[in-house]
């Protein structure tokens, strides 16, 4: 593969963007820090940040509830996405959209998405633009197993096939859904659906190797911007902590051994080894690397801190582009201030 | 002025829309055959290659697959990307297969995102009711979607309204819901020739009274229009206000109405339960209660399906005798119904 050393450490730096992000804002649920819950991506970093960096700056993509690494892997800077997630007037939804909604316009994330494979046919749209306007953008739409059994994305599929949009579906298999196992509710292999529609479907058996990733995801993207329009990219992987942070089943859903031999597959271990292996980096090097991630992580917790919580009227702000509807005023303060803290 | 019908100046706002900008597409099922008469040059041409897919180029007149939820989604996702769709999701009652789409991203996308999406679609559909069409295509849902905050929601039932507030809404940069009545397609008026914009939020009034307000929407203005003849006759004065679009609502309008006359009568071709009727009716006794003489009355369809049969339907929606009914009972001069004729059903 033709990349460069400084692409490879990029890799590197948004695995590790994602891990310690996920980290922090997992004992900050647990801290009451964060209200409600998030769902990391740790363990998925190589799937994520290898789908990633296989788009352009400009290009599009939509996500899903596993939300954080989606817009880190783009390159969206960490502050205004911790922001978000404690609810924060600098969060880069201005505390409306919270983790399952995050979006940052800027770099082409066009937002994660609540309600399961409901995002693909946002992907698809952009797709449509780019294919109607000729400005050679490309859409790339995360979902995971369980929303390959959704309808939408058949249809999605489908239209995008028999438009040549130029998108690429990318199915993050992490083989639970929730607590269900992906092989007892999925029928055959979810890459081979591609056949059906008459696109390429590729499935990354190894998610855990971000260049392995990267690799299958170019090749998709390459082909979309050329004009051949769709593919199909399954990515293999594994979560390694709970569906949602703080969520106690008492159900052991998960093969000890399985999980045990998966946690042992870290993506970021492996590619910091290969990376000194490889004489990209030293040693030092990747610990330097790591600190400065820390300390990003850190500096996204103190911007998070120095915000203010949003003023109350903002629950009314951004429905529309223009002023009309229900107003602050209208509503009266009452039940609003009641429900302050 | 030229006379046009209902459906010749939505296919006249189209094709304006279209050459006005380059980012407008139309999307839809069966939109490049023009079967349905509102992308073809002269609205009327059923050619098997529409006269708009030859103006505009089949990259932006495009058939679709019958595959709804995706064909909504995807034209948020390119309304969100820089394209500004004109959707024909063709029947009404088409919306529900993908109501994941309206309420969850079309609706949502740019108050989740802190404004960081706008969302310029128009979605239109239409209403065939009344035309023995049975149960799965006589759906009037448009206040299923007044109940969702971020949609804009527009009944227009003159042809002048239906091209202007079309312009209107492929301008706004908020998605819009254009609620079409087929019973209303054959109607023909003198339509301005030119471009115009007819604004959102602003009422028509229909023709001027004093004695008691009418609300009506989509189909039922022109009943409630006949009724007003009728009460003429009998020395009531009714004034009609239609207010063309659900969302934005035009309160001042009706409650400025309502406050002159005393008297308010809604009539709404939609199921009563939660019906813009209640709506507007909720809204009247919150703003208007010490104008009122008497109980507001809605005229609206039962809560029961559509039925296919021409002699159980046709009693149904709201109409000149049900609408006349129901303003004789709010201003004391109860007229015995005709026999036969089916006023507003019971409670």
């Amino acid at each position: 593969m033709d990349l460069s050393t400084e692409t490879l450490l990029e890799m590197q730096r948004r695995m590790l963007r994602i891990r310690y992000f996920d980290e922090r804002a997992s004992k900050m649920v647990k801290r009451g820090h964060i209200p409600g819950t998030v769902h990391t991506s740790i363990g998925q970093e190589a799937q994520v940040v290898g789908a990633c960096m296989a788009l352009g700056d400009n290009d599009f993509m939509s996500g899903n509830h596993r939300s954080h690494g989606h817009p880190i892997g783009k390159g969206s800077p960490l502050g205004p996405l911790m922001a978000e997630l404690v609810g924060k007037a600098d969060g880069v939804c201005g505390g409306k959209g919270g983790s399952l909604h995050l979006a940052d316009f800027n770099v082409g994330s066009l937002g994660e998405s609540g309600i399961v494979g409901s995002s693909i046919p946002i992907a698809t749209g952009a797709a449509l633009s780019s294919k109607v306007l000729g400005n050679g953008k490309v859409a790339l739409a995360f979902f995971g197993d369980g929303a390959a059994n959704q309808g939408c994305l058949y249809e999605s599929m489908n239209l995008a096939g028999a438009w040549g949009l130029p998108v690429v579906f990318l199915c993050e298999n992490n083989q639970y859904a929730l607590s269900t196992p992906a092989h007892t509710v999925t029928s055959g292999v979810i890459a081979d659906r591609a056949a059906g529609f008459g696109m390429p479907g590729v499935r990354v058996e190894d998610g855990q190797d971000v260049l392995a990733v990267y690799e299958a995801v170019r090749a998709a993207v390459e082909r979309a911007r050329s004009g051949e329009g769709p593919s199909l990219v399954e990515v293999v992987t594994y979560r390694f902590n709970e569906h949602s942070e703080g969520l106690r089943l008492g159900v052991d859903y998960r093969d000890k051994d399985e999980k045990e031999a998966w946690l042992e597959r870290d993506p970021i271990v492996i590619f910091r080894r290969w990376l000194a292996e490889h004489g990209h980096a030293t040693e030092e090097q990747l610990d330097a690397l790591d600190a400065e991630v820390r300390a990003e992580v850190d500096e996204s917790v103190a911007f998070t801190d120095a915000s203010p919580f949003p003023d109350p009227s903002r629950a009314f702000a951004d429905l529309y582009t223009e002023p009309f509807g229900p107003t602050h005023a209208e509503h009266g303060p009452g039940p609003l201030i009641g429900a302050q803290k | 002025m030229t006379v046009m019908s209902y459906l010749g100046a939505i296919g006249a706002a189209q094709r304006e829309a279209m050459q006005a900008d380059e980012r407008v597409v139309i999307i839809g099922e069966d939109v490049e055959a023009n079967v349905y008469g509102t992308t073809g040059g002269s609205g009327k041409s059923r050619a098997a290659s529409g006269d708009f897919l030859e103006m505009f180029g089949a990259n932006r007149i495009r058939n679709t697959p019958i595959s709804e939820e995706v064909i909504v989604g995807a034209c948020a996702g390119a309304a969100m990307t820089g394209l500004r769709p004109i959707v024909d999701l063709s029947y009404s009652s088409f919306l529900y297969m993908a109501m994941d789409q309206f309420v969850n991203q079309v609706a949502k996308n740019r108050y989740m995102f802190g404004g960081q999406a706008s969302m310029p679609v128009v979605f239109r559909s239409a209403m065939f009711y009344g035309l023995n069409t049975g149960a799965h295509h006589s759906d009037r849902p448009y206040p299923m979607f007044m109940n969702v905050p971020g949609l804009k929601v527009v009944v227009p039932a003159s042809p002048a309204d239906a091209k202007g507030l079309l312009r209107t809404a492929v301008d706004s940069d908020d998605p819009v819901l254009i609620f079409e009545a087929c019973m209303l397609w054959g109607t023909k008026e003198d339509v301005p020739e030119e471009e115009y914009h007819t604004p959102f939020g602003v009422a028509r009034t229909v023709r001027e009274g004093s004695d008691v307000t009418i609300v009506a929407i989509s189909s039922a203005v022109p009943e409630a229009v006949k009724a007003a003849d009728e009460l003429a006759e009998q020395g009531i004065s009714a004034e009609v206000l239609d207010p063309r679009t659900l969302v934005p609502l035009d309160v001042e309008a009706i409650v400025s109405s309502v406050q002159r006359t005393g008297r308010l009568v809604v009539a709404d071709p939609a199921h009563r339960t939660c019906s813009a009727a209640a709506e507007i009716s909720a809204i009247v006794a919150e703003e208007a209660f010490s104008s009122l003489t008497a109980p507001i009355v809605r005229v609206t369809t039962p809560d029961t399906q559509i039925p296919f049969s021409p002699a159980l339907e046709k009693q149904l929606y709201p109409n000149r005798y049900s609408i006349a009914d129901a303003v004789r009972r709010v201003t004391g001069e109860a007229f015995a119904t005709p026999a036969g004729i089916a006023t507003s059903a019971p409670r």
